[in-house]
């Protein structure tokens, strides 16, 4: 289907169809019940699984294929972000227009950066990206965000591009040529798309269970779904396939008559304009940007979800992009209160000493639990949770006559 | 007027001249062997064929163009294929991936960015692939890890896959180093087989005196960074400046 073979496609429909149904699958547990702080099935979270599913799917594409581990992608989020913003000040509040110069900006800013990046490889790699990503943090944070109107002018560039710390934001005064200035009752409008408001949504109550459809995340979820499939067809193609040989031995594609560097220079782009995407739904999703999208620890971010899901799996990025942000936004939600109640049942004693035990690995420890299964993962499953996956899978084949092994597709981490 | 012709190369490295002035002729549709004690410069001089290194002094003409200055993948494009004396191959792709690269390079130059199309799905090149692994009696491994085969069958596809490049000139360095001596008489008839069936110039450095004696047509022989003598193999067997050479080589070592 689509040009995919049997196995990519079924791989298509199943990450479909759990992004279709996510909002009742992240809600399991009845409002009100003691486990529904577990629920994940709110717009906010489930746009945020999504829009770095994109991040880490294009990261994927750079770092999974030709193994050229980028440490500054943030800053293509960043990018990406600002010129939504910019697209939303200055035309309209449609999402569309934003999300495509997002995605030219960055990739006109990885075209520098990564010809630049790419004249070395390994660990200078690394560090050359990261220089970027952090220069391009100072730039928004301060450069850019001086007073560009003069200081008898109240305009656009009061605050310069940026907006520096406080971040990008929207005002009643953004002329917005093509739309409307301002909403009904003197609001700021927000984004739509052709008239339909990212943050309406409709609820929907099934007892006690109430499942919340958002237009905001159905939209950012079938901009994942599009760049998934996209990312797969890049995978298999004869340039995924160069990319790969890209990792596996420069030395011989060399030989071959074959120039690396614009295969490299394209994965980056690519990889590059995905994040930018990212950036734009980010935008879309909530109107503003701020310099702290382009920070070091955003890129650090993306890599740790790469590496946690599966390097160079399809669908490994995916999956660690929804992990780690489910637990920053779960875990991180557990306070002592909480813990009391469902510790209530043992010894007063026994209780306290359970809950000090836990508690570091709670609430802002959430790091430290996070750190633990990153450990768990790269030491005991080296191809992230994918292989996790295989693992349980061929467990359940073991038994069944068939000999077939599922194809050794993971590559382990570096 | 050989199809590769080296006139006057000199290449130093610091304090050391490892060329001095080396010309070479090679003919087209020979198998020509460049012999010599260790350190004589061999390798270098493959380097500077290849792109590798840029020598200080001298041309290389291959087929009436200069080759000095090109990238490797350039003077890959022109016809030169090198084999490598341990095998290079791409060990996290399948064996009919490691096969259809050069087939993409051969057909698309150096840089296509055809990255939506299925691979599988150009037809033209995985039969070509396909072709190209029936001929090195290697289809059976088609969908093996190429990392996972015995050091003979890497070498074996290392070669393919240079010949899927249509190369008029193979080079190859040391291709039976490591090897046991089965391996190195199946490496002996394959390339006196792929000599028979093709039009193609091979250039071969090599230490194992069986291996150029069964295949070399003209042996040229390498000396502390200077042809000693070219000849036929006949003549080079007893040839004193030769032995002299080789046995100047081994005091020196003990």
């Amino acid at each position: 289907m689509l040009g995919l073979n049997k196995k990519d496609t079924y791989l298509l429909l199943l990450v479909a169809g759990l992004v279709i149904f996510a909002p009742f699958l992240l809600n399991p547990f009845p409002e009100g019940s003691a486990m529904a702080q577990f629920n994940a099935g709110y717009p906010d979270l489930m746009q945020r699984f999504v829009i770095f599913g994109v991040f880490a799917i294009g990261f994927n594409i750079l770092f999974g294929l030709t193994g050229y581990l980028s440490f500054g992608h943030a800053a293509f989020l960043g990018v990406g972000s600002y010129a939504a913003m910019w697209m939303f000040k200055l035309f309209g509040m449609n999402v569309l227009p934003a999300l495509g110069l997002s995605i030219l900006t960055s990739g006109l800013f990885a075209v520098l950066i990564g010809y630049i990046s790419l004249r070395r490889s390994g660990i200078y790699f690394s560090i050359l990206t990261l220089a970027f990503a952090m220069m391009s943090y100072s730039l928004a944070y301060s450069v850019l965000a001086t007073d560009m109107d003069g200081p008898d002018r109240q305009g656009l560039l009061q605050k310069g591009l940026t907006g520096g710390e406080t971040g990008l934001q929207l005002t009643l005064e953004d002329p917005r040529i093509f739309g409307q200035q301002t909403a009904g009752e003197g609001n700021i409008p927000v984004p739509n798309i052709f008239g339909l408001e990212m943050r309406s949504a409709v609820e929907m109550n099934v007892g006690d269970w109430v499942f919340t459809f958002s237009v905001g995340y159905y939209f950012a979820a079938l901009v994942m779904l599009l760049s998934f499939y996209l990312s797969i067809r890049i995978f298999r193609s004869p340039f995924g396939m160069m990319l790969r040989a890209i990792k596996s031995n420069q030395h011989r594609l060399n030989y071959t008559g074959l120039n690396a560097k614009p295969y490299m220079l394209a994965a980056f782009v690519v990889s590059g304009m995905y994040a930018g995407l990212a950036g734009g739904l980010m935008a879309s999703m909530d109107p503003l940007a701020g310099p702290e999208r382009m920070f070091w620890t955003a890129s650090g971010e993306v890599v740790l979800m790469t590496i946690l899901g599966g390097v160079g799996t399809l669908i490994g990025p995916v999956l660690g992009a929804g992990a780690i942000k489910y637990m920053e936004n779960i875990l991180s939600k557990i306070n002592s209160d909480i813990l009391h109640t469902w510790f209530a049942f043992l010894p007063d004693g026994l209780e306290d000493f359970v809950i000090t035990l836990i508690y570091p690995f709670i609430g802002k420890g959430w790091h430290l639990t996070l750190g633990l299964i990153f450990m768990a993962v790269v030491i005991f499953l080296p191809g992230g949770l994918v292989e996790g996956g295989q693992r349980i899978a061929r467990l359940f084949k073991r038994k069944k006559p068939s000999t077939k092994t599922p194809d050794g597709k993971t590559t382990p981490a570096e | 007027m050989g199809i590769l012709e080296v006139k006057n190369v000199g290449k130093r490295f610091g304090g050391l001249q490892a060329l001095g002035d080396v010309n070479l002729s090679v003919a087209e549709n020979s198998v020509h062997a460049i012999i010599g004690p260790n350190g004589a410069g061999k390798s270098t001089l493959l380097n500077v064929l290849v792109g590798k290194l840029i020598p200080d002094t001298g041309s290389v003409m291959f087929d009436g163009q200069s080759v000095l200055g090109r990238k490797p993948f350039e003077i890959n494009q022109m016809g030169i294929s090198r084999v490598f004396q341990t095998p290079e191959i791409f060990g996290d792709l399948s064996v009919l991936e490691n096969m259809m690269i050069p087939c993409f390079a051969k057909r698309d130059g150096s840089f296509t960015a055809n990255a939506i199309i299925n691979m599988m799905k150009d037809k033209e090149i995985v039969e070509r692939a396909e072709q190209m692994l029936e001929e090195m009696n290697m289809a059976d491994a088609r969908d093996d890890n190429a990392a996972t085969m015995s050091r003979g069958n890497k070498r074996r596809l290392e070669i393919g896959m240079c010949l899927a490049q249509e190369p008029r000139l193979l080079l190859l360095d040391e291709p039976t180093a490591g090897m046991a001596r089965a391996d190195t008489n199946n490496t002996i008839d394959l390339l006196k087989q792929i000599k028979e069936e093709r039009d193609i110039t091979i250039s071969i450095i090599e230490h194992d005196m069986h291996v150029v004696f069964s295949l070399a047509e003209r042996i040229t022989v390498l000396a502390q960074g200077t042809p000693l003598v070219e000849d036929t193999p006949d003549n080079i067997k007893g040839h004193p400046k030769v032995r002299e050479a080789y046995l100047g080589e081994s005091q020196d070592a003990a």
